[in-house]
């Protein structure tokens, strides 16, 4: 199952199963990411969605499958060989995982002082190179705890950049984002993935934002994909589970209420 | 496991059994994890002498930053040692004898084990929350995600600098404490001061009193990092979670210490009597 040669398929996800005790994360399941594009999985929380970029990114292993990133079993790798991979991929967290003892400037300097031997005056360069494209150069000299959690994300963004990875993989960016840091961020991915050449994964259950910038979509719930296609498909989707998600509709195929006996059975017992 | 378990009925007699079986396997895998654990610190110890900025660091939040009430402890403990020492001495027309007592009350047994436990209280606490907390805001996957590993970043500092730390402050305890003890018995009390560090100097041996306090400390501060260190990294990745982590660190190294103090000084008699 090797990918083909210049494949336009950065990472490409086949047969993939894991459970987490006796509950199924995945079963099954198939995903293609393209190169250059912005390729979205969106689903209810608690859908394993952040357990899937963890499976990418081969912090846990899959019970059954495999996981190719660039041509390469990523869960077969040494464990040189994969924080070789790892080093051309970017990870961004739901809260940033800065190093909350460094200030913002040795955050985004943190990889370029562990794996490259750069004189000073070249990591100051491309640190505040970063800095500035995150439009958060004035704050070089900041230490996390005194960010916003949207200032927070992007000094991430800037870290995740820095040593000019092939792509990137989102974690939720948008949950918990005022309107205008959400619009920066929306633009910032968006000009991430076009200017840098860079593959993008946003895992997300903010349906809006997330439609507006990716190119494919997959719809995961209970472990199974529910649906996939462009944001214009999905629109017109035939999938009414799918549409009861990007609508956000209170009942549908996911019941309002919680499994339960009958109500005048519950309230009227003895 | 788990289905086996479940095959006993609630409410049944087996109830307690099967809680303690259920314990204890709990309590075998976790002391299974922390070995392990302890085996990937150790073997990343090596590239850690590398970076010397990393470990320096390191023994400034845990040594320097211990110093201080190991100084006021070191203090009142050998005042006390002056008082009681001199009490029960002076009975028997043996205060010249307050010296000896107090050196070897310090250097064999007081000075690792209290050090210990102030290092388990001041230190190890600050270490578990610490990378309870890492492990909270996923700093430990951001790490692995640069391609760093965190056993060799962030953890063997860590432990190396416990390591260090802990004969110096034992042997810092215990050079406070005698002071105290010098300052009730020949300051207040009147025993004669050449007689405080003569008797002194004639019963401490270096081989079998001070190495044997140093091995102590040693041990003591490899047991008590060690935890630390586990109990931070194995943390549930929430408040509660470090809060819980927090204080069974610090209960479980301070019993381990006391355990194995037992141990050592059971050891150390019969090779050094």
């Amino acid at each position: 199952m090797s990918a083909s040669p210049a494949s336009d398929i950065l990472i490409r996800v086949r047969g993939l199963t894991f459970r987490r005790g006796e509950r199924v994360i995945f079963e099954n399941i198939d995903l293609d990411f393209r190169r250059g594009r912005i390729t979205a999985i969106m689903g209810p929380s608690g859908t394993g969605k952040t357990t899937l970029l963890k499976l990418i990114s081969a912090q846990l292993i899959p019970e059954a499958g495999t996981i190719e990133v660039d041509g390469q079993n990523i869960h077969t790798l040494s464990q040189t060989d994969l924080f070789e991979l790892r080093k051309r991929m970017g990870m961004l967290f739901q809260s940033g995982a800065l190093l909350t003892d460094l200030t913002v400037f040795e955050n985004v300097a943190y990889p370029l002082r562990e794996h490259t031997q750069l004189s000073e005056r070249m990591i100051r360069y491309l640190v505040l190179a970063k800095l500035q494209a995150v439009g958060l150069r004035g704050a070089a000299q900041l230490l996390p705890a005194e960010l916003s959690g949207g200032m927070a994300r992007r000094v991430a963004l800037a870290r995740a950049i820095a040593l000019d990875p092939m792509m990137i993989m989102y974690d939720e960016p948008f949950s918990g984002q005022d309107p205008i840091s959400m619009g920066v961020l929306i633009k910032l991915i968006h000009a991430m993935n076009d200017n840098l050449g860079l593959t993008s994964i946003i895992v997300s259950h903010d349906v809006k934002e997330t439609s507006s910038i990716a190119d494919h979509i997959y719809v995961i719930s209970d472990g199974r994909i529910m649906d996939q296609g462009s944001p214009a498909e999905l629109d017109r989707t035939a999938s009414e589970w799918a549409q009861q998600f990007l609508k956000g509709l209170p009942d549908g195929p996911v019941r309002f209420h919680y499994p339960a006996r009958d109500y005048a059975e519950d309230l009227f017992e003895n | 496991m788990k289905t086996e378990m479940q095959t006993v009925t609630a409410g049944s007699w087996l109830d307690p059994l099967v809680h303690a079986g259920r314990r204890a396997f709990s309590f075998l895998e976790r002391t299974g994890r922390a070995g392990l654990f302890l085996l990937r610190v150790l073997q990343s110890i090596p590239s850690v002498l590398l970076r010397p900025g990393l470990i320096m660091q390191q023994l400034f939040s845990v040594g320097v930053l211990t110093i201080v009430i190991v100084l006021v402890a070191g203090a009142f403990v050998g005042l006390v040692l002056g008082l009681q020492g001199y009490n029960v001495l002076v009975r028997f027309n043996a205060e010249a004898s307050l010296g000896t007592f107090v050196g070897l009350t310090l250097v064999r047994e007081l000075g690792p084990v209290v050090t210990a436990l102030l290092f388990a209280g001041r230190a190890g606490s600050a270490l578990t929350a610490e990378l309870g907390l890492m492990k909270a805001t996923e700093q430990f996957s951001g790490l692995e995600m640069m391609a760093v590993d965190p056993y060799k970043r962030v953890l063997a500092p860590r432990m190396l600098a416990g390591f260090i730390s802990m004969p110096l402050l034992a042997g810092i305890f215990s050079a406070v404490g005698v002071l105290g003890g010098y300052f009730i018995g020949v300051g207040l009390l009147g025993v004669d001061a050449g007689a405080y560090w003569a008797q002194m100097q004639n019963s401490v041996d270096f081989y079998e009193d001070l190495m044997t306090g140093f091995w102590k400390s040693l041990a003591f501060g490899f047991a008590a990092t060690w935890v630390a260190l586990f109990e931070g990294y194995d943390a549930e990745p929430t408040a509660e979670g470090v809060g819980r982590a927090t204080t069974r660190s610090v209960v479980s190294a301070s019993l381990l210490v006391l355990g194995l103090n037992f141990v050592l000084t059971a050891l150390l008699l019969e090779t050094n009597p």
